[in-house]
């Protein structure tokens, strides 16, 4: 790789936990010195090195560092030993909307927060537009954020963090705010500095998410870097790593979760309604799980992933991306995705499947490679590619049929 | 640790910052920016009451304007010294007040005091002008003055800042900082002629069989210094001493050294102690 945009060398940083916080001058007096504090290492010797111009994560367990790391590379936090470095402009999104003023009014607080975040007076006169525009908020900028509901308030603060336009971007975990239009806003917005050339740190559990946006990703746990590379190999180590041992029974390549809910059986039901293994291209088919719980489980999600056998994800629809989450399931039953036409070009596909609590962040039961299935030639029969785009071609207006199978 | 070329890229930062401090003050109030003058003006009727009336304390005849008038002369200590005490307080708890925002942003943290500090200068330098117009009803016109006066005030923000920084650097680790604070502000006001004028401080007093020059060791205290000048240019319409010039402007370099300095050190922690 080129050049790098984020370094960290031999970066350890060390808490004090206090037993009894003194800071006041009595107690310290009486106790001749400070509290009795443990120290701890959030960080121990980390070092790596993030390219220019990639999207960068960083995951881990609660308390294995991670957020620690990117306020020092923000400079928030200053390492006990070690350096961190950054070439160019940073900015950080470690909170929206630090530092607003809330007797003042939206406009006011644009130029405060940019300022803060080290925006010019000119540069943000030439993007007040752009941000009022991309939060929503045209209506109210002249109103004081006191008055502002959450949504406003977070959606405006995330504007101008956003549209700051640094060279290095740090994020920690704010991809979750506002309703799904802003949502969707943002995954552009994110994608755009992406196509910028910039640089991007983000640190989320957000696993799914994680795997498509970063290039990189490095690993932590309790402070220690276990391991640095490209998204999705850490991630298939850590999921792996982190589950196996909970649940593990037979059949499957691999199955984890905390078994809470479980997915007893996966099948695919072809165009009679019975179970298959083949389907063919075009047909209607339908994915039924029969899952089970121990107890009443909330808002689960359930999600299937189809992937050729050599590892491409192909699709991965899941309840909560379709707006079909049950409120809740308990007992036994099951849970049907039908397809009106699947669009599969032939070849052999795996399944996954899962059961998700309502943030996809922990997994009930989790069925890797839980079902093999054929997809034969139908209609239509492309032969390039993964999936059929089923359009129709025309010439010069005329639709023309060619193929031998056509009625 | 924050560079210099940090701090003036932090420039912009540092004038919103001071314009969020103007513009918030009183902002849910209905009488606003007023209270800034009703406040030292209430302040000045009690004290006037109280030293003039009911203690006849005598205000010094100006020299030369020939003045002679208790609010005056008290107006001329009194507006310096809120702007020690408030700014001091305000500059002093500014990383507490905003550790939100030390939490999650890198910037050069001392921005934060120093906008605080300026913005209750600005409000020092206003209150000042008002004093300034009612000084011509009677009959003292201080236009000539005026531009040594920013001066004056220019050296105290130095001063205040400086002590801002360090107090408010130890406050973060050690909060009683603020309550003491209370307390050596008490006890500096009347170490200070504010309420009543310099010459009733005898030059020498005995105390346990040694003569002490009690003037000399009363007049270490800058704020002294400070009342001396504002009342001299305002007051009696003459030049401040030289003496004083050079005493507070030594103390306030060397304040902010110092101060800055336990700054600089302890704040690199601020975001894990706050």
């Amino acid at each position: 790789m080129s050049e790098v945009a984020v370094s960290a060398e031999h970066v350890s940083k060390r808490f004090r936990l206090y037993h009894e916080r003194n800071n006041s001058l009595k107690v310290t007096l009486m106790r001749r010195g400070r509290a009795k504090f443990e120290e701890f290492w959030a960080l121990d010797d980390v070092s790596l090195e993030v390219p220019k111009g990639t999207t960068f994560g960083l995951i881990g367990e609660n308390g294995s560092g991670k957020s620690t790391l990117l306020k020092c590379m923000a400079k928030i936090l200053h390492p006990d030993k070690g350096i961190t470095n950054v070439n160019g402009k940073v900015s950080a999104l470690l909170e929206v909307g630090a530092g607003f003023h809330p007797e003042l009014s939206g406009r006011d607080n644009i130029y405060l927060n940019g300022s803060i975040l080290g925006l010019s007076k000119k540069e943000l006169d030439a993007k007040f537009d752009t941000i009022v525009e991309f939060a929503g908020l045209e209506q109210f900028i002249d109103a004081p954020v006191k008055n502002y509901s959450s949504g406003m308030y977070v959606r405006l603060g995330f504007s101008v963090a956003i549209n700051v336009e640094p060279d290095v971007l740090l994020v920690d975990e704010v991809l979750a705010v506002g309703d799904e239009n802003f949502q969707r806003k943002c995954g552009e917005k994110f994608a755009e500095l992406r196509e910028q050339g910039k640089t991007i740190v983000v640190v989320s559990h957000a696993l799914g998410t994680m795997r498509n946006l970063c290039d990189h990703i490095a690993l932590l746990d309790h402070g220690v870097l276990k391991k640095v590379g490209p998204a999705t190999e850490v991630i298939d180590n850590y999921v792996s790593g982190t589950h196996t041992d909970r649940i593990a029974d037979g059949d499957a390549d691999a199955r984890w979760g905390s078994g809470e809910a479980r997915i007893d059986k996966i099948e695919i039901l072809g165009l009679n309604g019975q179970p298959t293994s083949i389907v063919h291209t075009g047909d209607r088919c339908t994915f039924r799980y029969h899952y089970s719980t121990t107890e009443a489980i909330k808002r689960p999600v359930f999600g299937l992933a189809v992937s050729t056998v050599d590892g491409t994800l192909v699709a991965g629809p899941n309840t909560r991306d379709a707006g079909a989450v049950p409120e809740k399931i308990d007992g036994t039953g099951h849970v049907d995705l039908t397809v009106s036409k699947l669009l599969l070009l032939p070849g052999r596909y795996s399944i996954d499947v899962g059961i998700f609590d309502f943030t996809c962040v922990h997994p009930f039961d989790f069925r890797q490679h839980a079902l093999r299935f054929d997809v034969e030639a139908g209609q239509p029969h492309d032969t390039q590619g993964l999936v059929s785009l089923d359009g129709t071609w025309t010439v010069n207006g005329a639709t023309l049929r060619l193929t031998p199978d056509s009625p | 640790m924050a560079s210099v070329s940090e701090l003036v890229e932090a420039r912009e930062l540092f004038r919103n910052l001071t314009l969020r401090e103007l513009r918030g003050k009183y902002k849910q109030s209905t009488l606003g920016w007023a209270w800034s003058m009703i406040n030292p003006l209430a302040t000045m009727l009690i004290f006037a009451v109280i030293f003039h009336y009911v203690l006849k304390v005598e205000p010094p005849t100006g020299k030369p304007s020939g003045l002679h008038s208790f609010p005056f002369f008290l107006l001329c200590g009194l507006l310096p010294w809120n702007f020690l005490s408030v700014g001091l307080t305000a500059g002093m708890g500014a990383p507490l007040a905003n550790a939100g925002l030390i939490k999650k942003v890198y910037f050069p943290r001392e921005v934060l005091t120093a906008s605080v500090v300026t913005s209750w200068a600005v409000q020092f330098a206003i209150e000042l002008v008002v004093v300034v117009i009612a000084f011509l009803f009677v009959g003292n016109v201080t236009f000539q003055w005026l531009p040594a006066v920013v001066m004056v005030i220019l050296i105290q923000t130095v001063f205040v800042y400086g002590l801002a920084l360090g107090l408010g650097a130890i406050n973060v680790y050690f909060r009683d900082v603020q309550h003491f604070l209370g307390i050596a502000m008490q006890l500096w006001f009347y170490a200070t002629p504010i309420v009543y004028p310099i010459t009733l401080i005898p030059a020498h007093a005995k105390l346990f069989g040694h003569s002490l020059p009690m003037r000399a060791l009363y007049e270490l205290n800058p704020m002294v210094r400070f009342v001396a000048m504002y009342r001299d240019l305002l007051y009696n319409l003459r030049w401040f001493s030289l003496a004083d010039f050079l005493y507070v402007t030594g103390v306030a370099v060397v304040t902010l050294a110092i101060g800055r300095g336990i700054f600089l050190r302890l704040e690199p922690r601020f975001a894990e102690e706050l």
